[in-house]
């Protein structure tokens, strides 16, 4: 075999904490006790918690090692659709990290907390402008969060116009957290599937839309990775019963400069931070999922809201139709810093040149594996491509297998299994910051593991081989629950 | 711009390999009338230097330690971070990864996000805790929901000394599902009054604070009694996880669920967000508990690993029917509190513990000295209430001026308690500053 990017280097075994340190040791450097002990009522004291005592040194390694069994998009390419694993701009860690927003405290007298209210203040103009809104809230922690805002949203706008409608509409391609976000509201999500050609046909929404339905969630572009086309049709026929149109903007990556959906027709739209906007995504958070109104929704947004009065930024509550509160305070504003950052850092231009490039990156794969991989949607797409595993069907090769080999290869594996229409899906969304050069390196790794699944399969099935661990029991792990020590 | 690679060469053979002439003919399947004419109305891209001189200007305008002495709390403490947790953090393996889905390469994640479970059941007592939620208000409200769905009830009984815009949270979320929320009041040493749960037998849950929003410890066990005899679960809320470094913990007191907020352990206030919402219940409950979980198992060569487990309670395989809508958690901050319960470790948990008692307990009893009323006397951590009477106001701007943040005033949350304070100390403020405010207040 030749050689590859992926390769096993000195990685260490580790184990778990409390197989570590020693009782007496701390990490901590504890501050010098300045006053006396009080007395307190034995009662209520409690045994303390059973934990490990480490060094610092301890701690340092065992942390530094388990670091390196983990792959990042600074390790390397991070294909993951629908996720937006793009490059995560360093210098927004250290604005983020500056004393004055890191240490400050939500309940600030407002006069002492100016320099955070006119971040968000700005961030809110910012997201407004790029998705042609009028108003937004940053209150929502996750995109997850951003949709039942939306959902409350929608529903609050009904019942303040005397209707209650019960149903929602939501395409088969739809992220699992849109019906799921739907339910939590109380709404009935009634399924439609999208048209031969990946999109929603706008007479099957004319002919379910009616004065009981709340509206539509839809993902534009879709999880496909297809423009919504028939959009601002779609727009006009809910719009005609009175309905509302959500868009889930996990997608925006796409179409930053280049479409408004607050222009063509949607009412309201929740952003990923985390996606978009270049903040990292932690290894499964903290996101952040602001979400942009249109005017007529304003008066329902998560309180408190940040106004300004002459110079002054204010936070105010006084919006009596307002769906309450999302969080404890005003959303993940650490991660709010370095989104306001990349805005800055991009300017008007660079956004847009960031989706040209997404999309010229996504067709260029599209294009590049059409021999080798099945394209269930064989037309123009937008940031993401979705293959399946139906070439690799006779060769009894799933796209699992394909999956965890291109681990050995280098690289992080696609979304694989979604979107739920294309079975066996490899759903591949490259971004803008990988470079020509690395994505010829996947594309190649991709047509070898297809080559290698007429040659020699069994290196697909038994992969990965590279990785610290090999394929996990998840089934197990799920029949008896195995989940603290 | 620096994070875009392609050059001029690269985009012209790219081009050429999709059968395109320019960057806007990919765009062709959207309509023309879909399209923004123009550029968006944003300020010029800034250069590095810029943007940091730009972010330096805001941050400075901030009030923030060393320089103001900030004796705020009520839900946001300013506890000391390691340098290490920081330093550790930082790593991009663990910053830049995604929600572990393949965990052959995502074992640092796991492995660390299964010691943090542990670390949390061992703290609060309990026998399962999940991989964190956004913050310790919606993980109130999901314990809420979760213990309707146990119990099939869909009234719940909330303290009024639960943090008040944890409160607002759980209205937000339960409101639309037409669940009944009753308030119940708070008795005159500052806990809560449990009584009118005695008669209901339609209640899913009981939930308390403690320490409660006015710092007082409440009692846990009594109030799980109570609940568990009208078929109800307790639920139990906190916003300061270190008080369980001196005080029993919840799970010793017949608690069913704990959930609350974890920025105590290593994570910057950062303005109240992002936080990290600790959650933790019965082993018997765990099919209905929302949220991720990591739990442990073997690779095809039976060496010991981990991987997302039970994910059937989750949306993205149930959609509609999904115990929750969660999708991810706050991963990077429960790593950091892992890596803080770490570095501190269970002596110094329990001796970082009894100094921010004691610190407060000097405060309140200098308070006491110098004729403050302390209007409550049920036990507190670290902080509590003290009346500065009714014309405080003035003086408290006063003391703004000198740098001093004399706590918050609790009169927008309990109309009756005007002229009262929340004050809070933490280990990060010595017996000098603490001086320094009771002259203040005295003046």
């Amino acid at each position: 075999m030749k050689e590859l990017q992926g390769t096993s280097g000195l990685i260490f075994n580790e184990p778990l904490l409390w197989e570590k340190g020693k009782k007496g040791r701390s990490g901590f450097s504890m501050p010098r006790r300045d006053v006396v002990p009080s007395p307190l009522d034995e009662r209520l004291v409690g045994d303390g918690p059973d934990f490990p005592d480490l060094s610092e040194v301890d701690v340092t390694r065992h942390y530094t090692r388990l670091s390196q069994w983990n792959f990042g998009v600074d390790t390397g390419m991070y294909p993951l659709g629908s996720c937006t694993m793009k490059y995560n701009p360093k210098i927004n860690e250290r604005e983020a990290s500056l004393p004055g927003f890191a240490g400050a405290h939500p309940l600030l007298p407002q006069e002492l907390s100016q320099g955070t209210l006119e971040l968000m203040y700005l961030l809110e103009e910012y997201l407004a402008e790029i998705t042609g809104m009028d108003a937004v809230t940053l209150q929502p922690a996750a995109g997850a969060h951003g949709e039942l805002a939306g959902m409350l949203l929608m529903q609050a706008y009904h019942k303040s116009g005397g209707s209650n409608r019960s149903k929602i509409i939501v395409p088969d391609t739809a992220h699992g957290t849109n019906p799921a976000s739907a339910a939590l509201c109380g709404f009935q999500p009634v399924a439609i599937k999208s048209g031969e050609d990946g999109i929603i046909p706008a007479e099957i929404i004319a002919a379910l839309m009616d004065e009981e339905t709340a509206g539509i969630m839809i993902t534009n572009p879709n999880t496909l990775g297809l423009f919504e086309e028939n959009i601002r049709r779609i727009a006009e026929i809910v719009h005609s019963k009175g309905g509302l149109v959500y868009g889930d903007g996990a997608n925006m990556n796409a179409v930053m400069g280049i479409v408004q959906m607050g222009k063509i027709g949607f009412d309201i739209m929740h952003l990923n931070l985390h996606k978009t906007f270049s903040t990292p995504h932690g290894g499964g958070g903290p996101g952040s999922g602001p979400v942009c109104v249109k005017s007529k929704l304003e008066p329902f947004l998560p309180v408190p809201r940040v106004i300004k009065k002459g110079n002054e930024y204010l936070l105010s509550g006084d919006f009596p139709e307002s769906i309450g509160k999302l969080q404890a305070f005003y959303g993940n504003f650490g991660v709010m810093i370095k989104a306001c950052s990349y805005i800055m850092s991009m300017g008007s231009d660079g956004l847009k040149r960031a989706s040209q490039l997404a999309v010229l990156n996504a067709n260029y794969i599209k294009e590049s594996l059409r021999d080798v991989l099945y394209l269930p949607y064989d037309k123009e797409c937008m940031h993401e491509c979705v293959f399946s595993d139906k070439l690799q069907e006779t060769q009894k090769i799933t796209t699992l297998d394909m999956a965890k080999r291109l681990m050995d290869y280098g690289f992080h594996p696609p979304t694989i299994y979604f979107p739920l229409v294309v079975h066996g899906a490899m759903m591949i969304e490259p971004t803008e910051t990988e470079s020509k050069e690395d994505i010829d390196r996947f594309i190649q790794a991709l047509k070898d593991i297809t080559a290698e699944a007429g040659e020699n399969p069994d290196l697909l099935k038994t992969a990965p081989v590279r990785p610290k661990l090999r394929r996990l029991d998840e089934t197990t792990a799920a029949r008896k629950p195995h989940l603290a020590e | 711009m620096r994070y875009l690679p392609h050059t001029e060469e690269d985009i012209i053979s790219m081009l050429r390999a999709v059968d395109a002439e320019t960057i806007d003919d990919l765009f062709s399947m959207i309509p023309e009338d879909c399209k923004t004419k123009g550029s968006l109305n944003l300020p010029e891209a800034m250069t590095e230097w810029e943007l940091n001189a730009f972010m330096d200007n805001l941050a400075e305008k901030m009030a923030v330690s060393p320089k103001y002495k900030v004796f705020i709390g009520a839900g946001s403490y300013n506890h000391y971070i390691p340098e290490s947790v920081s330093y550790l953090l930082g790593r991009s393996e663990f910053s830049t990864a995604y929600t572990p889905y393949q965990p052959e390469i995502s074992q640092g994640t796991l492995q660390a996000i299964y010691e943090y479970q542990t670390l949390v059941t061992r703290l609060l007592g309990m026998e399962v805790a999940n991989a964190s939620m956004y913050d310790g208000a919606s993980a109130l409200a999901e314990a809420l929901l979760m213990a309707a769905r146990v119990t099939k009830r869909k009234k719940v009984a909330i303290s009024g000394l639960i943090h008040p815009h944890y409160r607002d949270v759980v209205r937000t979320y339960l409101e639309p599902g037409d669940y009944e929320i009753v308030e119940l009041p708070r008795l005159e040493n500052g806990k809560t009054d449990i009584s009118a749960v005695a008669g209901m037998d339609d209640c899913a849950a009981v939930a308390i604070q403690s320490p409660n929003f006015f710092g007082c410890i409440e009692d846990i066990r009594e109030t799980g009694e109570i609940a568990h005899e009208s078929g109800a679960l307790l639920i139990l809320s906190f916003t300061e996880p270190l008080a369980y470094g001196l005080f029993k913990n919840p799970g010793c007191q017949g608690t069913d669920i704990v959930c609350g907020e974890g920025q105590s352990f290593g994570i910057p206030q950062s303005f109240g967000g992002p936080g990290l919402g600790m959650f933790a219940c019965r082993k018997k409950h765990v099919r209905d508990m929302p949220g991720r979980l990591v739990g442990k198992t073997t690779d095809m060569d039976g060496k010991a690993g981990f991987v997302l487990t039970l994910a059937t309670r989750e949306q993205h395989i149930r959609r509609e029917k999904a115990k929750s809508n969660i999708c991810t958690n706050n991963s990077l901050c429960a790593l950091a509190s892992a890596m803080y319960m770490a570095s501190v470790g269970g002596t110094g948990m329990r001796e970082l513990a009894c100094l921010n008692y004691d610190k407060a307990e000097y405060l309140k009893r200098a308070l006491r000295e110098a004729g403050f009323e302390i209007p409550f006397d049920s036990p507190t951590f670290n902080e509590f209430v003290v009346n500065f009477g009714e014309g405080f106001k003035e003086r408290y701007k006063k003391l703004m001026e000198e740098l001093i943040i004399a706590g918050i005033p609790l009169d927008s949350w309990y109309p009756d308690l005007s002229g009262h304070y929340l004050l809070c100390v933490t280990e990060t403020i010595g017996r000098a500053e603490m001086d320094n405010l009771i002259k203040g207040v005295r003046a």
